[in-house]
């Protein structure tokens, strides 16, 4: 079977002004709307158009995240993912730990491709993907703007500082997707009720054999400091002072 | 130019927090819509609100709305696209029946949606809306042939509904209607006459348009008792049916809309239900549809209130009565002024509280269709139509009110067309007219749901809203408690007082109704603003990371039965006052 394996990550929604702790220890979460990251829709829907141009037999999206995380696979399985998997966890992974675990589903699903988004807009990270592919010895293409196959390789567009570059990868192989690979459809309703009685799986993190744990230590989240008063200066002499002052100068 | 954002935190806070959706409809058997399917329904619904319908909103009214060339109705740009993405999407079927292709969704589901829907294009959302009753009209009282011919292309939208009721010399009173129906050999009927006012009557987002048309037939009685109701197509078998638009209205407000005026020129048609039995057919999609124009009022209100907000924390200008609050900007933000909170939260409140209420009648709607046990599916049925024509009139009453509001705040920015929010005042306006107008919810309210019932229905909410109060609430509610016994008290004997004098003088009926639906209206809001307040508080107390959510309920509760509580009392007062106070005038008594 050709299949797919796409990666979603349950964020905050784009659209949410985003509050600091007051304790500095992270983010405010409580109450605030959760979303599949958009690089990793984009992951889906180019899943889902290589499933519906024949180029694959399934698709199936996979998380790693709290019980909650399941609100996002069945997004996925309504905009017409064919099943969902779950790796339980309420500890933080980071992008390692997050490969790991990738890497243990890979090897039971067999999949041709792991289509990933780019980077996810929590922590921006840009990693998982990258350490996906080095950790399963496979090929990858990252920022992905077009992606056809063609018999075993893919050839993928990427975007890159000098334009656009094109290369060819061998599969299975691992994809990770920019913003204008396409645009994500709309979920029909009908789909959405179905989506219900699509299987998904719950794993325990610790099944996989890869813990989590924090390697890296966050010291403190701040907000960017409000801006301060502007300070009127009289003349150029006087500009050029206060900026020597400051140590601009 | 604002572009819609759907609450949808606010829209959970009620369904799931306040009501508890997920169980009640566990107990009528819908175990599968469960919290986490609705919040995906509200998600996706909210999408398509945002991205598709809000852009179209301003381009309706902008544009000049319909137009009508050589009998064809195009309509304003991106309307067609839109309606195309709703149908394939699945959305125009999503109240109706799965056994004739909807998505079946509980009520309460399909108006979370649904005010999304009024709230982000109103006029380009009433083709559906009214599509949707035809459908439930239809799939009622239509016989099995005409279900087969025509309920699965309406269900999946390919073939949109209308409801032709109005002509020229007929509106409210529908019994001194014209159009005439003549029986044929083949049992059809050949419909003649003109109808106006027709919503969506003509248009080219669908390729045929089904008009639900009352009629009388040649030995009718006179009155509504004489009146049937016909299912006229546009075409039929792809030919013209004799049916067409003479010309469009130019009006107020939804100017995306086409309001047609409809002749039917011995047109095909086929009778729906019994013969003189066309009000009785009408009634069964009364309380969807009523309850549906209070939707839009509630959709409109909302989206003003997202306006004013927006314009209040950016809009510099004077400076707070207490001091500067942002010594280095030229001014304050106009929220800093005691007034303008006035009007926000006089929004808040209203919109805010009615959301409860609106919802909770659907739900009602729901309870009565579902529940297992039949004294639970009556009581239900007797609050939703003692509900229906209190939410219709007001919730679009103060629709309008709440649209001037939002106007006020916005100053000329707001009575300039470059904010959008004239329009919301425009389109609002309608609300209150349309389905039966505000003055008849009243008589309906007062008339048939209250002494109808010998003030039972009454008693059942008051019952209702005692067990709130006795029930645990917070040590600090107890004025606002206290304030709504007094009220409930107020409620059951002003109907008391008012069903006597009626009973000697339907003068005294219609003089009272208008005052007394208001002041339903106002106690019922406050019963809903003691609910959320309650949960707030409640999660406050357990530590919710949603503070300002939470705090911002309380405040608005509290504004609630300050400074807009009041109002109920003025309203007793003038249902109180009797008909002697507006006797029948001399026109010179009126004129200067």
């Amino acid at each position: 079977m050709r299949r797919i394996m796409v990666c979603v990550k349950r964020v905050v929604d784009y659209n949410v002004r985003i509050r600091v702790k007051p304790d500095g220890t992270g983010v405010v979460l409580d109450g605030v709307k959760m979303s599949v990251n958009p690089f990793d829709e984009i992951a889906l829907e180019e899943a889902l158009r290589i499933k519906e141009r024949g180029e694959a037999d399934e698709v199936v999206a996979v998380s790693i995240g709290p019980d909650d995380a399941q609100q996002q696979l069945r997004t996925a399985l309504a905009m017409g993912a064919d099943r969902a998997i779950l790796v339980k966890t309420t500890d933080v992974v980071e992008p390692l730990a997050a490969a790991q675990v990738f890497l243990t589903l890979v090897q039971k699903e067999q999949p041709q491709l792991v289509i990933l988004g780019k980077q996810a807009i929590d922590d921006d990270a840009a990693q998982t993907g990258q350490m996906l592919a080095a950790l399963w010895d496979r090929p990858q293409a990252t920022f992905a703007s077009k992606v056809e196959l063609a018999g075993a390789a893919a050839l993928v567009t990427r975007e890159v500082d000098a334009g656009l570059e094109t290369i060819e990868v061998d599969l299975p192989a691992v994809v990770t997707t920019d913003l204008r690979l396409n645009e994500p459809r709309y979920v029909k309703l009908p789909d959405i009720m179905k989506a219900k009685k699509k299987p998904l799986d719950v794993v325990e993190l610790a099944s996989t054999g890869v813990s989590a744990g924090e390697t890296l230590k966050s010291v403190l989240v701040e907000p960017p400091k409000p801006r301060s008063k502007g300070v009127m200066v009289k003349d150029v002499a006087g500009l050029v002072d206060a900026l020597k002052k400051k140590g601009l100068l | 130019m604002y572009e819609y954002r759907a609450p949808r935190r606010d829209i959970r806070f009620v369904l799931h927090e306040v009501l508890e959706v997920e169980k009640v409809l566990a107990a009528g058997g819908r175990e599968d819509v469960n919290r986490e399917l609705i919040d995906s329904i509200l998600d996706e619904g909210a999408r398509f609100a945002e991205n598709v319908l809000s852009p179209l909103n301003w381009q309706g009214d902008w544009h000049g709305g319909p137009r009508l060339e050589n009998g064809r109705v195009s309509t304003p740009p991106g309307f067609r696209e839109a309606y195309r993405q709703f149908c394939t999407d699945g959305w125009a079927g999503m109240a109706a029946d799965p056994a004739i292709g909807g998505q079946g969704l509980p009520d309460v589901a399909y108006i979370a949606v649904g005010e999304m829907l009024c709230a982000s294009a109103m006029a380009w959302r009433m083709c559906s809306g009214l599509s949707e009753g035809a459908v439930l009209a239809l799939s009622r009282h239509g016989s099995a042939e005409l279900q087969a011919r025509f309920l699965g292309r309406m269900v999946t939208g390919e073939w949109t509904g209308t409801m032709c009721l109005t002509e020229p010399h007929s509106g409210t009173d529908l019994g001194i209607m014209r159009t005439k129906a003549e029986p044929q050999a083949d049992g059809s009927f050949r419909i003649t006459g003109t109808k106006i006012y027709i919503s969506w009557g003509e248009h080219d987002m669908a390729d045929n348009i089904v008009h639900l048309v009352l009629a009388k037939l040649p030995d009718a009685p006179s009155g509504t008792r004489g009146i049937s109701l016909f299912l006229v197509p546009k075409l039929l078998d792809g030919r013209p049916n004799g049916v067409s638009c003479a010309s469009l209205e130019h009006k107020l407000g939804i100017h995306g809309s086409p309001t047609c005026v409809m002749n039917f020129e011995g047109a095909q048609g086929w009778l729906v239900g019994q013969p003189n039995g066309g009000l009785a057919c009408m009634f069964t999609m009364m309380n969807h549809a009523r309850l549906g124009v209070g939707l839009q009022g509630l959709g409109l209100s909302e989206r003003a209130l997202q306006a004013s907000i927006a314009f209040a924390y950016e809009r510099l200008q004077g400076r707070a009565p207490r001091g500067a609050l942002e010594r280095d900007k030229m001014a304050d933000p106009i929220i800093v002024h005691p007034d303008v909170r006035r009007m926000i939260l006089t929004q808040k409140a209203m919109t805010e509280g009615q959301r409860l209420l609106c919802f909770y009648a659907y739900l009602l709607i729901d309870v009565e269709q579902h529940a297992p046990d039949e004294g639970t599916r009556k009581r239900a049925a007797e609050l939703v139509a003692l509900l229906v024509p209190i939410v219709k009139s007001f919730l679009t009453d103060w629709a309008v009110e709440n649209t001037a509001l939002a106007v006020q705040v916005h100053g000329g920015a707001g009575y300039v067309r470059d904010t959008g929010v004239e329009q919301y005042y425009r389109d609002a306006k309608i609300a209150c007219i349309y389905e039966g107008t505000n003055g008849i919810q009243a008589l309906d309210l007062l008339g048939r749901k209250v002494l109808g019932t010998a003030g039972q229905s009454v008693k059942t909410m008051i019952d209702e809203i005692a067990a709130l109060l006795k029930s645990d609430l917070p040590a600090d509610f107890a004025p606002w408690a206290q304030r709504l016994q007094g009220l409930l008290a107020q409620w059951a004997e002003l109907t008391k007082t008012v069903a006597e004098r009626s009973a000697k003088d339907p003068e005294e009926l219609a003089a009272a109704a208008t005052d007394y639906l208001n002041f339903c209206g106002y106690v019922l809001v406050a019963w809903c603003w003691l609910r959320m307040a309650r949960v707030a508080k409640r999660a406050l107390e357990a530590g919710s990371g949603e503070r300002a959510f939470y705090e911002g309920k309380l405040v608005a509760a509290r504004f609630y039965f300050e400074r807009v509580l009041p109002r109920a009392d003025a309203h007793a007062a003038g249902a109180r006052a009797g008909a002697a106070g507006i006797p029948m005038l001399q026109r010179e008594q009126l004129e200067a």
